[in-house]
């Protein structure tokens, strides 16, 4: 059949299973645009291009399927950046379709020119530039194999105006692709995994560190039958939360510079690593000359250059983790690791009675109490959303996360602004689910417009905004480590609730603990997306903290007077 | 951690790689880009056609130890449009180098540049009274010598290719592998 090669878009997205799109219209795209008209997929108008692509990298962590933003040209390519840049870091599966101007104009600077394809080399998985409408379909049906396929991570396709309107024969193919240079299924030699069973299986006191790779290979299953058959207890990284449920015996919770404290002692303690699925970010080793100075190590890892990147291996396994795993289980005995456990409880129980949830002595409002309330009110299954710093990090350490794909966050690249268009694509992929924003006064400001975008889809998000009147983070580093110069960290903000009120939006205002259960129940059962302002403790700081440069098990504590003079110093 | 277990000597040395790549447009600039952005250092870098329609062949040196060159390989390994590699370092290999060098010769010296040039078996390829255009092919190190030898003459200028390589012996290079190990090469080893 004839087809123009904007057509092919539309048929190629929708053959590949596609119903959701996040994008914003311009002069390049417009033959896009307009064929859309005719075929069945939902477009969502961002009001920035930046939130297309978050939305998109949120939609596809929480569907496991394939995120699809698009934009124009010039601007509206470049205004995709940070959000492709995001899903590259966190390794999330996305497509973005750029608009681009005509193949002859190429090259001249024409109006909203801009080279994508070169912008955009080093932040994504790999990407195309389709000048005629017969390669739209090829291209396209490869961009999504190579997205979602071996480690993901996001894929452009920048079309020229005229690819777009050239028409063509469109025959749909469904054959699988297989591309000559591309492996993404490549797998560990036997003789690896024997030796990964015998250190496994001598070590005393092993440690698994689960990372995003769980999620992402589907490994939840293998990986609790692997904790529960060898009795190795899971310490979880930031993107690897949902893993393991919370409530599991075996998980420890959260490393790294704001990890648990018991479970930071237990790597330094460790003689044995099983990192599955992560890639020792800097924000989980602390410094590396004194990182788990007794452990060796297997690294799983599906993307071979992770190995031996950062941590010498002593045995490295590539591969997809729940094949890995499936072949490791049945090959190792039951153990049992009694004195080890111990071990670790005896710290965390140290830890536990010194947290913050047990110290309450008048109505401070501490950005920990409203998370652990949100997580009590949801009983730790709703799809949580956070955006980037104070909040984050307490989110992460507050809201115990029982359900894999539903603590969305950007890891790796740190994104502030990443919060609100985040949960705007949860929300869109799974309408029916319970999606909260937990984000600062200053990342909500940076994509606060995407709240037009929730009126005029009518999402249901709710949107905690742990107010501070502070860049938190920065200020945090600021009080440790530049002896409380606040250098452009103090942050005014607009009226919040009426902000939501001006986009005919639901807003909460909550300044004492005493208010937080209820506004979270009023939050829960109202229709539309409620703002909740949640004026917290302005100078509060994230405990523990490993400082830059040192140990992991060197951790700054919460001070015990804290609490009581009100302040973080 | 990585100094804890020192079981690999990290050791400094020239790595030569054969890359096979899709020759489509771009490719050069993803794998230069890839070497810009891991902060890999690159010595020499070539690129031509093989045999085979569609695919050419980069000989890529870098000095780097046993970690970062094995990086190296599995950073290429992922991208898309990398059919295959060779780490040549460890194996038999012919390399060469091609240098055209312009030197000044006039009728008073240019017996003495002729045959300084037939020493090193480098070839004439253009005569001008006041210069002459010498080909020389080679290891690194025989170019590196006739250049001492001719710099007193005056270099008017000079091109080199940089290294191509290629192994010894009649194997043909592994198509894609299967399965992989992630062990790094222990004294040049697998």
């Amino acid at each position: 059949m004839k087809r123009t090669g904007a057509e092919i878009i539309w048929e190629v997205l929708l053959s590949e299973g596609v119903d959701t799109v996040f994008g914003y219209p311009g002069g390049a795209v417009l033959p896009m645009y307009d064929a859309l008209t005719k075929y069945p997929i939902h477009h969502v108008l961002t009001r920035h291009e930046q939130g297309a692509a978050h939305m998109a990298d949120a939609y596809a962590r929480a569907s496991g399927r394939v995120g699809v933003a698009t934009a124009t040209s010039g601007p509206g390519a470049t205004n995709l950046v940070t959000g492709i840049a995001t899903a590259m870091m966190d390794s999330s599966p996305m497509v973005c379709i750029t608009g681009q101007v005509s193949g002859k104009a190429i090259g001249s600077d024409a109006f909203q020119e801009i080279d994508v394809t070169g912008v955009t080399l080093p932040i994504t998985k790999h990407n195309y530039l389709v000048l005629h409408a017969d390669e739209v379909a090829p291209v396209l049906r490869e961009a999504f194999y190579v997205a979602r396929s071996g480690r993901p991570g996001p894929v452009l396709v920048d079309i020229s105006k005229d690819a777009q309107n050239e028409i063509t024969e469109y025959i749909p193919d469904t054959t699988p692709i297989k591309l000559r240079g591309y492996r993404p299924d490549l797998r560990a030699l036997p003789e690896e995994i024997e030796k990964a069973c015998e250190l496994i299986t001598e070590s005393k006191q092993p440690i698994i560190l689960a990372g995003h790779g769980v999620l992402m290979s589907g490994a939840m299953d293998e990986l609790k039958t692997f904790v529960e058959k060898t009795q190795i207890p899971a310490a979880i990284t930031l993107l690897g939360i949902g893993s393991l449920p919370a409530s599991h015996p075996m998980n420890l919770g959260m490393m790294g510079m704001h990890g648990e404290a018991w479970v930071n002692h237990a790597i330094q303690e460790a003689d044995l690593l099983l990192s599955f699925g992560m890639r020792f970010d800097d924000r989980v080793t602390g410094t590396l000359e004194t990182y788990a100075p007794n452990a060796k190590v297997i690294h799983i890892d599906i993307d071979p250059s992770e190995i031996n990147k950062v941590i010498q291996a002593d045995v490295g396994l590539v591969g997809d983790l729940k094949y890995l795993l499936q072949k490791l289980i049945p090959a190792l005995p039951d153990l049992a690791h009694n004195e080890w456990l111990d071990c670790i409880e005896n710290h965390r129980s140290q830890t536990k009675e010194n947290d913050i949830q047990n110290k309450l002595p008048d109505d401070i409002l501490f950005a920990a109490h409203v998370i652990n309330d949100i997580w009590r009110l949801t009983e730790g299954k709703a799809s949580i959303v956070t955006d980037v710093g104070q909040h984050q990090m307490w989110t992460a350490q507050y809201y115990h996360q029982e359900e894999p794909y539903r603590f969305i966050t950007s890891g790796g690249l740190g994104t502030m602004g990443y919060g609100l268009p985040a949960a705007i694509g949860t929300w869109f992929a799974n309408p029916e689910s319970e999606v909260w924003a937990i984000v600062g006064d200053g990342g909500f400001q940076m994509t606060a417009s995407e709240l037009s975008t929730c009126a005029q889809e009518k999402a249901k998000v709710n949107i905690a905004i742990i107010n501070n009147g502070y860049l938190g983070m920065v200020r945090q580093w600021q009080e440790f480590f530049y002896e409380q110069r606040y250098s452009a960290t103090p942050m005014h903000s607009p009226d919040f609730v009426k902000l939501a009120e001006a986009h005919g939006l639901e807003g909460i205002r909550v300044e004492h603990r005493s208010q937080v259960e209820d506004a979270i129940k009023r939050a829960r059962n109202a229709e539309g997306t409620v703002v909740l302002d949640f004026r917290v403790l302005p100078e509060d700081c994230v405990y523990p903290m490993v400082p830059a440069g040192a140990a992991l098990h060197e951790m700054i504590r919460r001070p015990e007077q804290a609490v009581k003079s009100g302040g973080g110093k | 951690m990585i100094s804890n277990n020192g079981n690999h000597a990290n050791k400094k040395t020239m790595r030569t790689f054969a890359v096979y790549v899709e020759n489509k447009p771009g490719v050069l600039n993803r794998v230069a880009s890839l070497f810009r952005r891991r902060a890999f250092n690159i010595e020499s870098l070539t690129v031509g056609h093989t045999d085979e329609e569609g695919v050419s062949r980069m000989t890529i040196v870098i000095e780097a130890d046993d970690t970062v060159a094995w990086r190296v390989e599995a950073n290429l390994y992922k991208m898309v449009n990398v059919l295959r590699i060779e780490d040549l370092t460890h194996v038999p290999i012919v390399s060469r180098d091609l240098a055209l060098i312009k030197v000044k010769a006039n009728a008073e010296n240019r017996a003495q540049v002729l045959q300084i040039c037939d020493v090193f078996r480098a070839h004439v390829v253009d005569v001008h009274p006041e210069a002459l255009v010498v080909e020389i092919t080679g290891a690194e190190d025989k170019i590196e010598g006739l250049l001492d030898v001719l710099r007193p003459f005056g270099i008017i200028e000079m091109v080199r290719t940089g290294r191509v390589a290629m192994a010894r012996g009649s194997a043909t290079p592994s198509e894609a592998p299967e399965f992989v190990s992630a062990a790094l090469p222990v004294n040049g080893k697998n």
